[in-house]
């Protein structure tokens, strides 16, 4: 029996942040894929408040939302940290994963939304990617941290990986490499990360998936 | 010695509250500095670039900014008085969990109750409610939600308290009747100093509110 479960679904980032702290501290776990259409009684009972995904099972005790996860994970696994251990250099980490925690719901708009709410989506988008390109990012780090990949990366997943998608199905670019140089090295580089690079689901899968789901959405409704 | 502290922060914030308790419960000197938010100083816009919103702590020259990353900075380098997260990493968790509940799901309910009238007012208060009713579940028969001892989420939750009366006034609604448990635990909160004299008066907060009420163009 496995002491380490996850609850997730193969295409959400938050669900993937998970996978990848698990993997680069090495930890076991048994995935199970959600049926988010069809919620599963396991993921009503661990997750009574919100009924999302991700959720960890630890002996049979869960932790709910992605970065409180990550968080514990962290903690009860410590070994290759994924937060600074100095006070004031965790407490900055901290708060570009609270930034990214924030933003990330909004950027998904870009595949949900069409004429003037497309267009807010995309202003919304290019505020983010300017704010972390002009105040997150230090020229010449290899990632937010440094020389290894941390938490506030694995937070900024969206943007290195399912933005692209996004991009993609709205037809429209908002993650300019050339506006946006030390924002672009940086998403090169965390998706040249090993864990990362094998265990990012497929662009093009997700891109069918959202193409059906914007369909379904901003189809006319039967009066 | 730790070095200076600054707290940079605006009267009525219940964010900025929940810092001020921090520290009074570590019983840490620090300076206040209230901020004119309609007209941001040099120092907010410099130490917090990105927001440009108080509260911001300043340790040692060097800027802190969100409130719950501030109350754990404070947890964990004035690690050795009245501690606020408990140790052991699965109750860590939870307290993390519930405390991003409240950030998620307060202010923004809390809000809609005093800028809205008609059907998204109660649609607003309702919520509102709902929420709280939550939080009390959550809180169960402890008397406080860190368990024995004030912790985390109590820091978190508290400071609204001082926003209930505007809430009720505006929304015409008794929080007390719905949630009779919270109000209870409220109280005993509010019997600790480092609560008590860092919640702003509730009546000075609705003054407040009906004054942006006016400035926003509300009713």
């Amino acid at each position: 029996m496995a002491v380490v479960k996850l609850l997730g679904t193969w295409l959400s980032p938050y669900s993937c942040k998970v996978i990848w702290a698990l993997k680069l501290k090495g930890i076991p776990y048994e995935y199970i894929e959600e049926d988010l259409s069809n919620k599963s009684p396991m993921l009503l009972q661990y997750n009574p408040v919100h009924k999302k995904i991700p959720v960890l099972v630890h002996d049979g005790k869960p932790i709910c939302e992605s970065t409180v996860i990550l968080r514990y994970i962290e903690e009860t696994w410590p070994q290759n940290p994924l937060l600074p251990i100095d006070p004031y250099e965790r407490a900055v980490a901290l708060f570009w994963i609270k930034y990214a925690d924030d933003k990330n719901p909004l950027i998904p708009k870009l595949y949900r939304t069409t004429g003037e709410e497309l267009e807010q989506a995309a202003k919304e988008c290019s505020e983010i990617l300017e704010t972390i390109e002009e105040h997150g990012l230090i020229e010449g780090k290899k990632f937010f941290g440094g020389d290894e990949i941390n938490m506030v990366d694995i937070s900024f997943c969206l943007v290195a990986h399912w933005l692209g998608v996004f991009e993609e199905i709205a037809g429209l670019k908002v993650f300019e490499p050339h506006k946006f140089p030390k924002l672009n090295s940086w998403a090169q580089n965390f998706k040249s990360v090993p864990v990362i690079k094998e265990n990012l689901p497929d662009a093009d899968k997700i891109f069918a998936v959202l193409k059906h789901r914007r369909e379904t959405l901003l189809a006319p409704k039967p009066n | 010695m730790e070095g200076g502290v600054v707290l940079l922060d605006f009267w009525a914030s219940m964010f900025g509250m929940r810092v001020r308790i921090a520290l009074a419960e570590k019983e840490i000197k620090y300076e206040y500095r209230e901020q004119d938010l309609r007209n941001k100083s040099d120092l907010l816009l410099q130490m917090n670039p990105v927001h440009k919103k108080i509260p911001v702590l300043i340790h040692n020259g060097k800027p802190i900014c969100e409130s719950l990353v501030q109350v754990q900075y404070i947890d964990e380098v004035w690690h050795d008085k009245a501690p606020l997260l408990p140790a052991d990493p699965y109750k860590r968790a939870t307290a993390r969990f519930w405390a991003d509940f409240v950030d998620k799901k307060m202010y923004d309910s809390g809000s809609k109750i005093w800028k809205t009238k008609g059907e998204e007012q109660e649609a607003a208060k309702k919520e509102f409610i709902e929420n709280l009713k939550l939080l009390e579940g959550e809180l169960g028969d402890n008397l406080y939600f860190g368990g024995e001892g004030f912790g985390y989420v109590d820091v978190a939750l508290v400071p609204f308290y001082c926003w209930f009366y505007a809430y009720e006034q505006c929304g015409g609604f008794s929080i007390e009747a719905e949630c009779p448990k919270l109000i209870a635990w409220v109280k005993r909160c509010m019997q600790k100093e480092s609560v008590a004299k860092s919640l702003a008066d509730p009546e000075k907060v609705y003054e407040f509110v009906l004054h942006l009420k006016k400035a926003y163009g509300i009713e």
